[in-house]
């Protein structure tokens, strides 16, 4: 698994998750989630290049969204692909995440609603 | 072209003197669900265990992600132990533990996660087999149908590259056995699961394999996709199906020697 962090204007934060996100690699996207949870207002995990992510990696993102909701911050995760969306189905949570299909939509989704 | 996941060849077992396993040979390839069929004795249950690795073979070969069971070193042995769920027909879960206690101890075992992040996969794991509000209860509390599902959720906990699972229908209401089916498919498209599954329920087998390996009296009669086992035109496999009864021929003199020795069966 390979992640990198990219910043954009008004504190939003975006982690680009690559690869395979397994009991070996999930505690690493773990601990990027919530580091930046710390100090940003909005998180954005983007999942289009991931590979395969287990149950461990899908805890990762459950954890950082109760965090935010905890703190009325923004975690959402974009462009999610067909291998993470199964996971999620399966694991009933395709319909508890904010999910968008790209940056673009999500940034339509939060001017919306400001 | 990716070997396959499990390779056995040959397989030859005795219990005693009695032959229960007489060379089996078979593939499964990657995220390919294979059903071991047969009736009571006809050694599945024999095949499940050895490639599980837990009993040593008499001759031939087994192995499972490119590797023979029979000779791992300690460290293969824990990467393999890592790599596999089993779902063992009466379930085997610890019964001075609650359920959540019992699903998340593979976890606790094998990996270094936080404890956070372990309650939560243990926890969407008993949601998947519709046990979260049984999360506190003990295995004594359970039904057979949720001491099954329990016993699931503690084999799926870690995500396993492969998933034996020994008669996941036995004792099931049909419409639970039914949604037990649905979600072994799930699993496998999701997680990418390659699974052996041992039962000797057709509906289930039907719905569920990519491919069925019919087991008789230790020998594999055939082994193809649900069309071809269906249109097999094997008497032994047609009265599997249409649980005909068998007839086996009857040796007097060697049913003799059973009563006076007990040592007739060869």
């Amino acid at each position: 698994m390979e992640c990198q962090v990219s910043q954009q204007q008004d504190d939003i934060v975006i982690i680009h998750v690559k690869g395979e996100v397994d009991l070996c690699t999930s505690p690493e996207l773990r601990a990027l989630i919530l580091q930046y949870l710390k100090k940003s207002k909005s998180v954005l995990v983007e999942l289009s290049a991931v590979a395969y992510i287990d149950s461990s990696g899908i805890a990762s993102l459950v954890e950082g969204y109760q965090l935010s909701r905890q703190h009325q911050l923004t975690f959402a995760l974009i462009s999610v692909n067909k291998t993470v969306a199964s996971v999620l189905k399966l694991a009933k949570l395709d319909k508890v995440f904010q999910i968008y299909p790209s940056l673009y939509d999500w940034q339509q989704h939060h001017s919306s609603s400001q | 072209m990716t070997p396959p996941i499990i390779s056995v060849e040959n397989l030859v077992t005795y219990y005693g003197r009695h032959q229960v396993l007489k060379g089996v040979s078979l593939a499964v390839e990657q995220g390919e669900i294979l059903v071991i069929m047969g009736g009571s004795g006809s050694g599945k249950s024999t095949l499940l265990r050895h490639l599980l690795g837990l009993h040593a073979v008499t001759s031939g070969k087994i192995e499972i992600f490119g590797k023979n069971i029979q000779t791992l070193d300690w460290r293969e042995e824990q990467e393999f132990r890592r790599n596999i769920g089993v779902s063992f027909q009466g379930g085997a879960l610890f019964t001075s533990m609650t359920v959540g206690e019992n699903v998340r101890l593979p976890l606790q075992e094998h990996s270094r996660l936080d404890e956070q992040t372990i309650a939560i996969m243990s926890r969407m794991k008993l949601e998947m087999v519709d046990l979260s509000e049984s999360e506190d209860l003990m295995p004594s509390e359970l039904s057979g149908g949720m001491i099954k599902r329990a016993a699931l959720a503690r084999a799926i906990v870690m995500d396993p590259k492969l998933l034996f699972f020994d008669e996941p229908s036995a004792g099931l209401d049909p419409v639970v056995a039914a949604e037990l089916d649905q979600m072994i498919l799930e699993l496998r498209d999701a997680m990418r699961m390659t699974m052996v599954v041992v039962t000797h329920d057709l509906d289930s087998a039907f719905q569920i394999a990519d491919k069925i390996a019919v087991l008789d009296q230790g020998e594999i009669l055939q082994i193809g996709s649900v069309e071809m086992i269906k249109q097999s035109k094997h008497p032994r496999v047609q009265a599997l199906l249409q649980r005909q009864i068998r007839t086996t021929q009857f040796d007097p003199d060697e049913y003799l020697e059973r009563l006076m020795s007990g040592s007739g069966r060869k």
